[in-house]
């Protein structure tokens, strides 16, 4: 069975074992110190990293740094514009939204909403996926041939409406927007660690494993699933920058995470009404939103490239 | 290929079942569908009288077949809200979804494959660049943010465009470019990453040797070989965008499918909801068993597996 080709392509290029150095041109360097020179290198790595590392940051100071309650309302000062036109007051750098209450503490607080979906989300996908993709590599055969199945049929369902669908009946929040996008967003890791596993399962220190008699378990997650952390790491990454948009859009439409939190995708949602008059109730949120995900998207290129260079085009 | 195409058609007709039981499911496991049409101010009794009218009380494998048998006779019941046939709203909405896509994904491919044939002839220059920075800020970019931002720009500011509505082939522009800017990253780079492995490749470098201009090269045998894969690929983007136009359509009030799954869903309307989920897998299945299926005529190769 074929999987869809835009998951299949992403799965092809991840892993390959050896990593050919000239001895004679670089200097002996231990793996980790070969990754980390190239991780110094890389243009893309290193902007996603520091800007992820200023959100993550700012996301868990927020109580420290943020200059008001992001819940407080104050009618008398609604829809306060940001410092950088006429009327902005230092007081509220970004502004204030409908309900009076200050944008940049919301934004700062709507950091650690996007980050704990998109880092718990990744996680039981992550497991999900890992543990299919690992028993289809592995095992092959009709285990392969099941789980393949599987696959193709959740890419088959289309996720925003059946993600809507269940966070609607069970009532939307932050618990059940996580678990609803981690049951969705397996897809990815399952297959590319069904291909990562096919191409090592069948290596000599695996063969070697098996020989001296070590169980399917041990061997599974002593020898192959080191080797292919990296691809998963990457992977993560993906989804996670995934994870939070499918969150934006969710709570955008008003099934997501509830009021008054201060979701990004929520804080746009208010702001829709507004935007006529006041664009940056809109754009703020947005840019946010841009800058996080770019990160994240940079920071997963930018290992893979790091990890894996030989496959990078 | 007669065996291919009838192994791939079984594993289709396999992967339309299974879908349609889980969006079934998921319906009647995700929570006490009775509760939910209720609504919060329902009694104990009035409960039971809906579970009773909606054959809720039955077990689940009859009232599976029941709807399946039903669905597989376009027949999705009647909607809660509406008091009309779901397959009459269906045919009246699906045609604007439709439009939006194929518009959508014309829009993709028109700038995607062009700037992913560049990409690769100038490869590493600041045109490759400037290709993979456009496909790393389209896949990091809110659809719905970019749509409400295009608004602000051409609707409000500019005023080329309307802001909402679907009365004429205007209403459809911005919509199209939100939607389908979403599936240009993933074409550009697979466009990209077949030309480059095609300009590499013996036959190319036969061709340079025998001295045929480069224009009729690049088209002639690298684009035709390289381009295979991005029909598939465009395929299952349109699949895709399908299911995400839910999100466009409510951003522009655009009266199609997706703005009628939205709304079913917030009225708990559910016959509406699982026929939509259930249509947009199906479009998703056919269009994945067609792409498979030029696939394999356009490259013998892929028979095999």
């Amino acid at each position: 069975m074929s999987l869809p080709p835009d998951t299949a392509a992403l799965a092809a290029p991840t892993l390959s074992p050896d990593i050919a150095v000239p001895a004679a041109l670089a200097p002996v360097r231990s793996p980790t110190g070969l990754v980390l020179q190239r991780g110094l290198h890389h243009g893309g790595f290193l902007i996603g990293a520091g800007i992820l590392g200023l959100i993550v940051l700012a996301a868990l100071a927020a109580p420290l740094i943020a200059p008001h309650d992001p819940y407080a309302q104050d009618v008398s000062r609604r829809l306060i514009p940001p410092i950088w036109q006429a009327k902005g007051t230092w007081d509220h750098v970004l502004g204030t939204d409908k309900l009076g209450r200050d944008y940049l503490s919301r934004l700062l607080y709507g950091g650690q909403i996007s980050l704990l979906i998109g880092i718990s989300a990744a996680l039981i996908s992550g497991l999900i996926g890992t543990v299919l993709g690992l028993c289809a590599g592995y095992f092959g055969g009709w285990v392969d041939s099941v789980v393949s199945y599987i696959v193709t049929t959740r890419l088959a369902m289309p996720v925003v409406l059946v993600a809507l669908a269940m966070a609607s009946l069970v009532g939307g929040s932050l618990k059940v927007v996580v678990l609803v996008l981690g049951f969705l967003l397996w897809d990815r890791f399952a297959v590319v660690t069904r291909a990562a596993t096919q191409q090592i399962r069948n290596q000599d220190f695996v063969s070697a494993a098996r020989a001296s008699g070590l169980t399917d378990l041990r061997i599974v997650l002593q020898e192959i699933l080191p080797n292919i952390l990296n691809a998963l790491i990457v992977v993560a990454t993906l989804e996670m920058a995934h994870a939070i948009l499918l969150e934006a859009a969710l709570s955008f439409l008003g099934l997501g995470v509830q009021p008054p939190l201060p979701s990004w995708g929520l804080m746009i949602a208010e702001g829709k009404q507004y935007m006529f008059f006041q664009p940056w109730v809109i754009t703020i949120p947005g840019v946010a939103l841009l800058f996080l995900v770019l990160a994240i998207n940079l920071l997963g290129d930018g290992l893979r490239d790091i990890t894996a260079p030989e496959g990078r085009n | 290929m007669l065996a291919f195409t009838l192994r791939r058609i079984l594993v289709a007709l396999a992967v339309a079942f299974t879908v349609s039981v889980a969006s079934f499911m998921l319906l009647h496991l995700s929570g006490d569908l009775a509760t939910a049409i209720a609504g919060p101010e329902a009694t104990g009794p009035q409960i039971v009288q809906i579970r009773k009218d909606y054959g809720l009380d039955q077990p689940l494998l009859a009232q599976f077949l029941a709807w399946a048998w039903k669905a597989l006779h376009l027949d999705f019941g009647n909607s809660f809200y509406f008091r009309e046939r779901v397959i009459d709203l269906l045919a009246a909405r699906l045609p604007i979804t439709l439009y939006l896509g194929v518009i959508a994904l014309a829009v993709a491919l028109f700038v995607a494959v062009p700037l992913g044939v560049i990409a690769a002839v100038k490869r590493d220059t600041w045109i490759d660049r400037l290709a993979l920075s456009i496909s790393v800020l389209g896949q990091a970019m809110p659809s719905f943010w970019f749509g409400l931002t295009l608004i602000l720009i051409f609707s409000v500011n500019l005023r080329w465009l309307p802001v909402s509505g679907n009365a004429s082939w205007k209403n459809f522009v911005l919509p199209a470019v939100a939607l389908g800017y979403y599936a240009m990253p993933a074409v550009m780079r697979l466009t990209r990453n077949g030309m480059l492995e095609v300009l590499a490749s013996d036959y190319v470098r036969t061709a340079r040797a025998k001295g045929l201009p480069p224009r009729k090269i690049l088209v002639r045998h690298a684009l035709r070989n390289a381009v295979i894969p991005v029909i598939a690929l465009a395929a299952v983007q349109f699949g895709f965008m399908l299911g995400g136009s839910i999100v466009i359509e409510a951003v522009f009030s655009l009266q199609g499918l997706g703005q009628l799954a939205w709304e079913s869903i917030a009225r708990n309307d559910f016959p509406v909801v699982q026929a939509i989920v259930l249509v947009l897998a199906m479009i998703y299945i056919a269009l994945t068993l067609a792409a498979d299926l030029l696939n394999a005529f356009l490259d013998p190769r892929l028979r095999q597996s």
